[in-house]
């Protein structure tokens, strides 16, 4: 008597379940606002959105007196899995006659990088970060090859 | 009004006319040939087109948009692209039968449009066993299937082959059990006697439960049989790299796309002129002013509706089911679909005896 009623109970609720998923596409059918595409060539410059949080390229963010947070700590080198950043650093002596390591140059080899994240992860000061701009396409091999800290750039002095 | 029928028999008297019998006669072969090669291949087109079109706006994308106004011509492109392509053989194939599978399975596909009425008077052939003529030469195309996966000599288009094959065999069951409702109630199985029989009213609506019941097992076979998702096993993308036709290129996968989309438009036309009517406007008995109003949207327009709803339904099924597995293939025909059909066909003799229909 259970077969017989599972039997049967299987047919309506297939019937049930097709009616669900056609009625589902059929929504999105009527609805064509609801269209995820982007028309991307078309779009761009104008509709086109990226997410925030989208692995682009590694950024370093400067701000109006071109001073970075970069310490030349190096642990974004070490933590890269390919090798796809060299930092630069130099000694350098302040006016109160200290000697300080400061960055020279912070090397990113665009065509190396996995877009992981690890070494905005690694970063103890937040001086890199993610950007979402993903059109790195170049025929030449030099374009991939980026200096991130402007020249010129100082470290920014700490907030007191 | 002048209707299609009027401009045949026009071509007919003209060419009876002007030649001797015989060579008129011929003439007339050669014309219905490309008449239904014409139909065949822009119906193909329009097939693919909407199917692409359609396919976009159920997954929330936009399809084909590039060639053309809407992509439009994006079909047509495709067709002279895959015209253009070389065909190529594999080493080990067995190279006769690798080269005549996709032949056959397209001569098949033109072969089952012979006894089909596309409006009053339109017929090729006016066979009195049209529905028996159809179910036969359509389960031949599994032969053509069959070959050229095993004709391949890739273990993948063999799989393909065999799941089609199982697939296609256990579908006519309940297809022909559904359609033996049908011929139950009508008493004929000319295609033309079958419309004629639903002038006052479509066998959906006058044959009560079993009518509805065979309409939705036919509908499931048909989709089935024309090796579409969610049974469209013997592709099967992901486990078996395209099927039956992993090793054809150029023109002789196009035979087959073809063949597809021939088989899926056939088994459309079949079950609206079982279920639906074919030709025939929606009349209801009683009603002469609507009856006499819906005589003037000619029998072509009726017909190529409701094909076309018919296919839009299988465009629906297919991009909204995941595909099944074999074994729950084989179980759905053969535990469900196969004794709902034959009680039902009892249930349709029944009705049919007792004079309950309409």
């Amino acid at each position: 008597m259970r077969s017989i009623y599972k039997y049967f109970y299987d047919i309506f609720h297939g019937f049930y379940s097709l009616w669900t998923g056609m009625m589902t596409t059929g929504y999105y059918l009527v609805h064509p606002k609801k269209i995820l595409t982007q028309e991307y060539p078309d779009n761009r410059g104008t509709t086109l959105y990226i997410a925030e949080r989208f692995h682009g390229e590694v950024v370093m963010p400067h701000d109006e007196n071109n001073e970075h947070r970069c310490t030349a700590c190096s642990l974004c080198q070490m933590s890269c899995p390919n090798g796809s950043i060299e930092v630069k650093s130099e000694m350098i002596e302040t006016p109160e006659g200290k000697k300080k390591k400061v960055l020279k140059q912070w090397i990113y080899h665009i065509d190396l990088c996995t877009f992981c994240g690890s070494c905005i992860d690694a970063c103890p000061s937040d001086a890199i970060r993610m950007s979402n701009e993903f059109e790195h396409a170049s025929y030449t091999k030099d374009a991939f090859l980026k200096v991130l800290n402007k020249p010129g750039s100082k470290l920014k002095s700490k907030e007191k | 009004m002048i209707s299609l029928s009027d401009i045949t028999q026009w071509i007919h008297k003209m060419l009876f006319q002007y030649l001797n019998g015989t060579v008129a006669y011929g003439a007339e072969l050669v014309l219905a040939g490309v008449a239904v090669i014409a139909l065949v291949v822009a119906m193909a087109i329009i097939m693919v087109y909407a199917e692409r079109k359609f396919a976009g706006f159920f997954q929330m994308r936009w399809g084909p948009n590039r060639v053309g106004k809407w992509g439009t011509l994006q079909a047509i492109a495709d067709t002279v692209k895959l015209m253009l392509k070389e065909c190529i053989t594999p080493n080990n194939a067995d190279k006769p039968m690798f080269k005549l599978a996709p032949i056959i399975i397209t001569v098949v596909g033109f072969l089952a449009l012979a006894p089909f009425a596309f409006a009053k008077g339109i017929v090729l052939w006016d066979m009195n066993i049209g529905v028996f003529y159809v179910t036969a030469i359509s389960s031949l195309s599994v032969i053509g299937i069959l070959m050229g996966g095993w004709a391949s000599n890739n273990k993948y288009s063999l799989l393909g082959a065999l799941r089609s094959g199982a697939q296609i065999v256990s579908y006519e069951l309940s297809a022909g059990l559904s359609i033996a409702a049908i011929i139950v109630m009508s008493g004929s199985m000319s295609l033309n006697d079958i419309i004629l029989a639903q002038t006052d009213g479509w066998w959906i609506l006058r044959g009560h439960i079993p009518a509805i019941i065979a309409f939705v097992i036919s509908i499931i076979a048909s989709t089935a049989e024309a090796n579409r998702s969610p049974f469209d096993l013997a592709e099967g993308e992901q486990e078996l790299t395209g099927g039956y036709h992993t090793e054809y290129s150029g023109i002789q996968f196009a035979l087959f796309f073809l063949a597809e989309y021939t088989t899926m438009f056939i088994l459309a036309m079949l079950n609206i002129t079982l279920f639906l009517g074919g030709w025939m406007p929606f009349h209801i008995p009683g009603l002469t002013v609507f009856n006499h109003i819906m005589d003037f949207i000619p029998g072509i327009v009726w017909f190529f509706g409701k094909t076309f709803f018919i296919l839009f339904l299988m465009i629906w099924f297919r991009w909204t089911f995941p595909r099944m597995r074999i074994d729950k293939l084989l179980k759905l025909e053969w535990k469900y679909l196969l004794p709902i059909s034959i009680v039902n066909l009892l249930f349709a003799a029944f009705i049919t005896l007792m004079g309950w229909h309409f």
